[in-house]
């Protein structure tokens, strides 16, 4: 492997100008495991005072951090090794819960009461699929104002694509914005008069009857009532959410696309990195999880099935003929997954790439988060 | 409907399911949802349309044809349809109301994406059924409770007019015997949970689990083994093989990890077994999946019988 090209995680990890960690990648590659692992390391290894915010943890690796309960706020992971100075702290983002206090925050306890109470607000702020990427973002703005912690580690959401993670929180500050759903639900509201109105006039009002009528008159009726309550907060949401985008493209973050050596994870990876750096966002490198690794290099995959054979031949049982066969198969897997993983080396040749061994059995306690990253290839 | 943990192979299953089961005549739709161009990539040919194209031939006669399903394009299908409306879908577009109704609403980009998937399933040309089968590539586990309950995703948003109705007409389809739910999984821990969890979510909303379709099994050629060095070295001599330390402890090293994956494979195996869908196995492919080894995956459902699956 070209050395120059290798992505050295501890000294990321050591870097103390370096705050912010996202980790992002399709679904099932490890994201959460890997940005679990890294916080650990960072705590134990470079003593930092480190936080990881996971966003859908496994059930048992939510326990190994003690994350039992989803509360919504960080908490301290006391069975680590403190010995360096560092410290951990753990949270699993409750997009409601967020999505909350950002209402609280910006409106006055009765507008907010009211905003609660609306079937549409309830809705969105439960199932709308861009709600936790704008949550986890808004969770780690408020993270990082808190300024207590020196490294955040952030998991992002198991979206459609890795990109929904740059796209929803803007798509959700645009619809906040509330201007496509002025102009939409103006005809519906009492007493509409507003300048803008008079521009588009007559289609308007066509618009207004065509949506009323595909979408029903009730749904419409909410969203207007929502729409109106939370008129005063439309500058904030967009300010916030400018403001966390700001943070992303800052030095002090790194974004590590996390990826298994499969062809549908490796492009996904490869977008995200063109996407990356024309968002000016700055990518630190590409963990690609889970990489088979073969042990005996001397046996090629001609050798040892010719020789399993022979070995059949004679003794249809051989213990041997079934370990070189074994091997074989190894050797193909870990061939075919170096050729993947060299397809997005080819056209990103400057994004440093770390491997991480694929583990027997899988990770889901504080020692398998340390041997994960510890026989880094 | 085929669905699964990500990193499965979800995506590898239903394209050989909808080959399984087009042989013999039969016409099937292969639909993906998520806007991934995933069957493209697996089929090797240019990104899908929202249009129904044939994208491969199964053995003894028959098709499968492809469907990339955009909520976009389907919710301007829909004006067109129920409401003849199609010139105003593109004023809507303008405006930003097409983008509210398929990205922001909650639950309505669902119902149009189901909706599109059932008119295929009805869809009759001369007193004939177009489709022997419709295959979703659908959302993985995480999601596919809320993705496939339609109503109840909805219903506090509509609780009359046009998108109630729509949306039952949908969910009726999708809990009627007409619909399996395969769950893929592979025999790792995390998967294997969330097919647990999928699987009693399912039931909990009415949706008939099909199987469950363990996919990249490998062979258990070395299972309850002893594995020796003195062996190992002893039968690599007598065929000129390199016999040095690393050779032969690497071999035995490799041999004593794939024990212990067989070893958890076996455990949560039994596992599946126990939630109580059939479940059906899938090998592992060294070398990938490429067009051949669809084919590969497709007999292997056939052998299984995937036909009354």
């Amino acid at each position: 492997m070209d050395t120059k090209r290798a992505l050295d995680l501890d000294t990321l990890l050591a870097d103390r100008d370096i705050r912010i960690i996202v980790c992002c990648g399709s679904g099932g590659v490890g994201k959460t495991t890997t940005a679990a692992a890294l916080a650990l390391r960072a705590a134990e290894r470079h003593g930092r005072r480190t936080v990881v915010l996971t966003i859908d943890p496994a059930r048992r690796l939510a326990q190994s951090l003690g994350l039992a309960a989803l509360d919504n706020t960080p908490r301290r992971v006391d069975e680590i090794d403190e010995t360096a100075g560092g410290e951990l702290f753990a949270m699993m983002l409750d997009m409601k819960r967020t999505f909350d206090e950002v209402v609280l925050a910006h409106s006055d306890p009765d507008r907010a009461k009211e905003i609660f109470a609306n079937p549409f607000y309830q809705a969105m702020s439960s199932t709308f699929s861009g709600t936790q990427e704008y949550m986890a973002m808004e969770k780690l703005g408020q993270l990082r104002a808190r300024n207590e912690w020196d490294l955040i580690v952030v998991d992002t959401p198991p979206s459609r694509s890795a990109l929904d993670f740059l796209d929803a929180p803007k798509r959700l500050a645009r619809f906040l914005d509330g201007k496509m759903l002025r102009l939409l639900l103006a005809p519906a509201r009492s007493g509409g008069g507003r300048s803008v109105l008079r521009l588009v006039g007559a289609s308007m009002s066509m618009v207004g009857r065509i949506m009323r009528k595909v979408l029903g008159g009730q749904l419409l009726n909410e969203v207007s009532t929502f729409v109106s309550a939370l008129d005063s907060m439309f500058g904030g949401f967009r300010e916030r959410s400018e403001r966390t985008y700001r943070i992303l493209q800052a030095p002090e973050t790194a974004f590590l696309v996390v990826a298994s050596p499969e062809p549908d994870a490796i492009r996904e990876a490869s977008y995200f990195a063109g996407r990356l750096a024309e968002e000016q966002m700055p990518l630190a490198g590409l963990i690609v999880n889970r990489v088979h690794t073969v042990a005996a290099h001397g046996l090629s995959v001609e050798r040892s099935l010719a020789a399993a054979e022979t070995l059949t031949t004679t003794d249809p049982d051989s213990v041997t003929a079934a370990v070189l066969r074994v091997h074989a198969d190894l050797v193909r897997t870990a061939e075919r997954e170096q050729r993947i993983t060299d397809r997005f080396r080819r056209t990103h040749p400057d994004v440093p790439v770390a491997q991480v061994p694929a583990l027997p059995e899988d990770v889901h306690d504080l020692e398998g988060l340390r041997r994960c990253l510890s026989a880094l290839l | 409907m085929v669905t699964g943990k990500g990193g499965t192979g979800k995506t590898t299953v239903a394209a050989a399911l909808a080959l399984a089961l087009a042989t013999g005549g039969k016409r099937t739709l292969l639909v993906e949802v998520e806007n991934r161009q995933g069957i493209a990539q697996l089929f090797d040919v240019p990104p899908l349309p929202y249009a129904e194209r044939r994208i491969a031939v199964p053995p003894r006669g028959g098709e499968v044809r492809a469907l990339a399903v955009d909520a976009e394009e389907a919710f301007l299908e829909y004006l067109e349809l129920f409401y003849r409306l199609g010139r105003a879908g593109r004023m809507l577009k303008r405006i930003g109301a097409v983008d509210f109704v398929t990205t922001i609403a909650p639950g309505l980009r669902d119902v149009l994406l189901t909706g599109k998937v059932k008119e295929a399933v009805t869809r009759v040309e001369q007193g004939h059924r177009v489709y022997h089968a419709v295959v979703l590539d659908a959302p993985p586990t995480g999601r596919v409770g809320r993705f496939l309950n339609v109503t109840a995703e909805v219903a506090g948003l509509a609780k009359v007019g046009p998108i109630k109705h729509q949306s039952e007409g949908v969910a009726a389809v999708l809990r009627s015997p007409t619909t399996a739910v395969h769950v893929v999984t592979l025999l790792e821990e995390m998967p294997v949970q969330e097919t647990a969890d999928a699987v009693a979510e399912l039931r909990e909303l009415q949706i008939p689990v099909g199987s469950i379709i363990v996919n990249q099994t490998c062979e258990s050629v070395l299972s309850g083994a002893r594995v020796t060095q003195t062996q190992l070295r002893r039968d690599l001599e007598a065929l000129g093989l390199p016999t040095d330390r690393r050779t032969v402890a690497g071999l035995a090293a490799e041999a004593r990890d794939h024990q212990a994956r067989i070893r958890v494979q076996r455990r949560l195996r039994s596992e599946l077994e126990q939630l109580g869908p059939p479940v059906l196995e899938l090998p592992f492919l060294a070398d990938g999946i490429d067009l051949s080894g669809l084919y590969v995956l497709m007999d292997a459902l056939l052998e299984q019988g995937v036909h009354t699956a």
